[in-house]
């Protein structure tokens, strides 16, 4: 296999908290890689960590109080980006990792015209003139699917709606051709035609452009259709890793189970939406064991007290961080 | 007076005049427009405004003579408003009205460049402290409360005293360098909430560094409340001018400014009262101005108004 673009090891950012609540785990020993050209999806519910793992690929996490700890590792074409000078870092950032975040609304500077804001990163980053960045502006904005560019190019954030916001957004972040796409949850603020619009031009790009995407989405819906490995984090880890395919046919953690119970069907009206009972614990004090045994219902003592590692399912590249794994016989057994 | 100052006195009234009320039809299309001139003081108040700065840098044709000339030191001394002199003259025979027109331009220019020099400083220094936070916000807050701690006249009269007959520009500087506390809070208030805003990490995100962060995204969504205070403040500044003017520590005679003339004309306040009335009242009617356009810009620029 070929060289992974990007490889994550033991991320682990924590928040202080003030006043004492203690320190926020929010990323606690996340792992994974991205290979040239795959689209990686990273699934999971509000507060299991996947904004502040995106964050932290880019150093944007705020400091104080978020820090990342000594002994994580982001590597990026070899070299450590935690390491990295704030000036190489800024070289790195939309250029060769762009990100492009949840709200189109107001992601978009106010005072400054779409294309102006486009060409930010060209100028930047490849020193063009504001002529030359002008036309690129217009180029984008066609890449995207805006119609009448030329026009565009000198409207302000808003004269556009959503859709078209977030069409600006991803030609923003797009100009300099990045290796790795970082889009978090880049549709969720949309409504559902423009969902699907916008998860088939960034398809459409990636093919085009031939980069690396890395999908942050709650929606398993948007990540069957459009994404080749899926990642399934829970309170700060990686409960889950496997190629779309795998996952969606054979899930071997109980979360991701219930995560897709709880996707809506067309084939089952009758039945009732499936929820996860409870919710996410706060990152200040995870359960002890395994994270997920106070809401999994196949849970027993061992999973009350020892932490379970990412067991290798046996099928190649799926992996489960869940007891079941060694003791598949408790699942038949509760079903 | 001649005909021809009177005329281009006219023209000056009327080009101002004209200007409001295009300005106000213009400014009709847009909600923030609509907001200023719903204001009733603030059309009049650009008007005020508008007609000194046209008055002010058309001085030579509206003032009929030199303002430091010394007329006829014997027979014009104190003389009333009459035709010739419309606004008197005092006590060293000089025309009050030429003095009047060419001090408008010099106070009306000190107090322009002083707040600009303020405003500057003033949001900079904010920005940084607002933008960098922790040890560059506590240094540079600091120093603005000490700079606040001081009282400002007795510093400006301990380095005026430094001076030999304190040159214009360096009047404009320290005016300048001594009133950008206030601004400075103003703007970092403004920039810990503006730093917090999503298209402010977007553009970090796409390798943007601290300078342009600050000078493209940052401070232009803060510039409401950094041009209201500069409106505002240009009125204190106007006053602390002729204060220092007053003093004798302000514009050096023969300049004329409306506080040196002030300065120069209390003295004689019981047989010539026109000397020190109407420059006392210029400085009244502009800072009057200033505060009514700040007002109305105030609220026509509030953020938390939708902007559509």
């Amino acid at each position: 296999m070929t060289e992974p673009l990007l490889r994550v090891r033991d991320l682990r950012t924590y928040f202080v908290t003030e006043r004492g609540a203690g320190t926020a785990r929010a990323v606690d020993g996340v792992s994974f890689d991205i290979f040239p050209g795959e689209t990686l999806g990273i699934v999971g519910e509000s507060g299991c960590g996947k904004t502040v793992t995106s964050l932290s690929i880019l150093r944007l996490i705020p400091e104080p109080p978020g820090h990342i700890r000594p002994g994580s590792f982001i590597e990026f074409e070899g070299r450590n980006l935690l390491t990295l000078a704030p000036k190489e870092l800024r070289a790195i950032r939309g250029n060769k990792i762009a990100m492009i975040f949840q709200e189109p609304m107001t992601s978009l500077n106010p005072v400054f015209s779409v294309g102006d804001q486009i060409a930010e990163a060209a100028i930047v980053h490849q020193g063009l003139s504001r002529k030359a960045a002008r036309a690129r502006a217009s180029e984008m904005l066609k890449l995207v699917g805006i119609p009448d560019p030329e026009e565009r190019v000198d409207h302000y954030p808003h004269q556009l709606s959503g859709g078209m916001r977030q069409r600006v957004m991803i030609a923003m972040a797009l100009v300099c051709h990045p290796q790795l796409l970082i889009a978090d949850e880049p549709t969720t603020a949309l409504d559902v035609t423009i969902q699907a619009q916008i998860l088939e031009l960034l398809d459409r790009l990636q093919a085009e452009l031939g980069m690396a995407v890395m999908l942050i989405t709650h929606d398993l819906g948007v990540v069957a259709g459009t994404v080749d490995r899926v990642v399934v984090m829970y309170a700060g880890q990686v409960v889950e890793a496997a190629p779309t395919k795998g996952l969606f046919a054979r899930p071997a953690h109980p979360y991701t189970e219930g995560l897709m119970a709880a996707v809506p069907r067309l084939d089952a009206p009758r039945a009732r939406l499936h929820a996860i009972p409870g919710q996410v614990p706060a990152a200040t004090a995870w359960p002890a064991g395994c994270r997920f045994h106070p809401r999994c219902p196949f849970a027993w003592e061992k999973c009350r007290v020892e932490e379970p590692p990412l067991f290798d399912t046996g099928v190649p590249g799926h992996a489960a961080r869940c007891w079941l794994v060694t003791e598949p016989a408790r699942r038949t057994a509760k079903a | 007076m001649t005909p021809r100052t009177w005329l281009a006195l006219l023209a000056a009234l009327t080009v101002a005049i004209a200007a409001v009320a295009l300005l106000r039809r213009r400014a009709a299309r847009t909600p923030a427009g609509r907001e200023f001139f719903r204001h009733p003081p603030a059309a009049p108040g650009l008007a005020v405004l508008g007609f000194f700065a046209i008055v002010a840098i058309g001085a030579r044709l509206v003032a009929p003579y030199h303002p430091a000339a010394q007329l006829d030191i014997v027979g014009l001394q104190n003389q009333a408003p009459s035709w010739a002199h419309p606004l008197g003259t005092d006590t060293f025979s000089r025309d009050t009205w030429s003095r009047l027109v060419f001090g408008a331009r010099i106070s009306l220019a000190v107090g322009a460049l002083a707040m600009l020099v303020a405003v500057t400083v003033g949001s900079i220094v904010g920005a940084m402290a607002g933008y960098f936070r922790r040890w560059v916000d506590a240094v540079l807050m600091r120093t603005v409360d000490v700079g606040l701690a001081i009282p400002r006249l007795f510093l400006l009269l301990m380095i005026a005293a430094l001076w030999e007959g304190l040159p214009l520009p360096v009047l404009v500087l320290l005016i300048g360098l001594t009133g950008w506390f206030g601004t400075s809070r103003l703007v970092r208030a403004e920039v810990l909430s503006v730093r917090e805003r999503d298209f402010v990490a977007a553009a970090r995100a796409l390798g943007a560094g601290p300078a342009r962060v600050i000078f493209r995204h940052v401070l232009p969504n803060a510039a409401a409340p950094i041009i209201v205070s500069a409106a505002l403040g240009i009125g204190n500044v106007l006053l602390l001018e002729a204060g220092l003017s007053f003093l004798g520590i302000g514009v050096q005679p023969p300049l004329p400014s409306w506080g040196n003339m002030i300065g120069d004309g209390w003295r004689q306040l019981a047989v010539a009262p026109w000397a020190t009335l109407f420059p006392g009242l210029a400085i009244a009617v502009v800072v009057m101005a200033l505060n009514a356009v700040g007002d109305a810009l105030r609220d026509a620029l509030d953020p938390r108004r939708e902007v559509t």
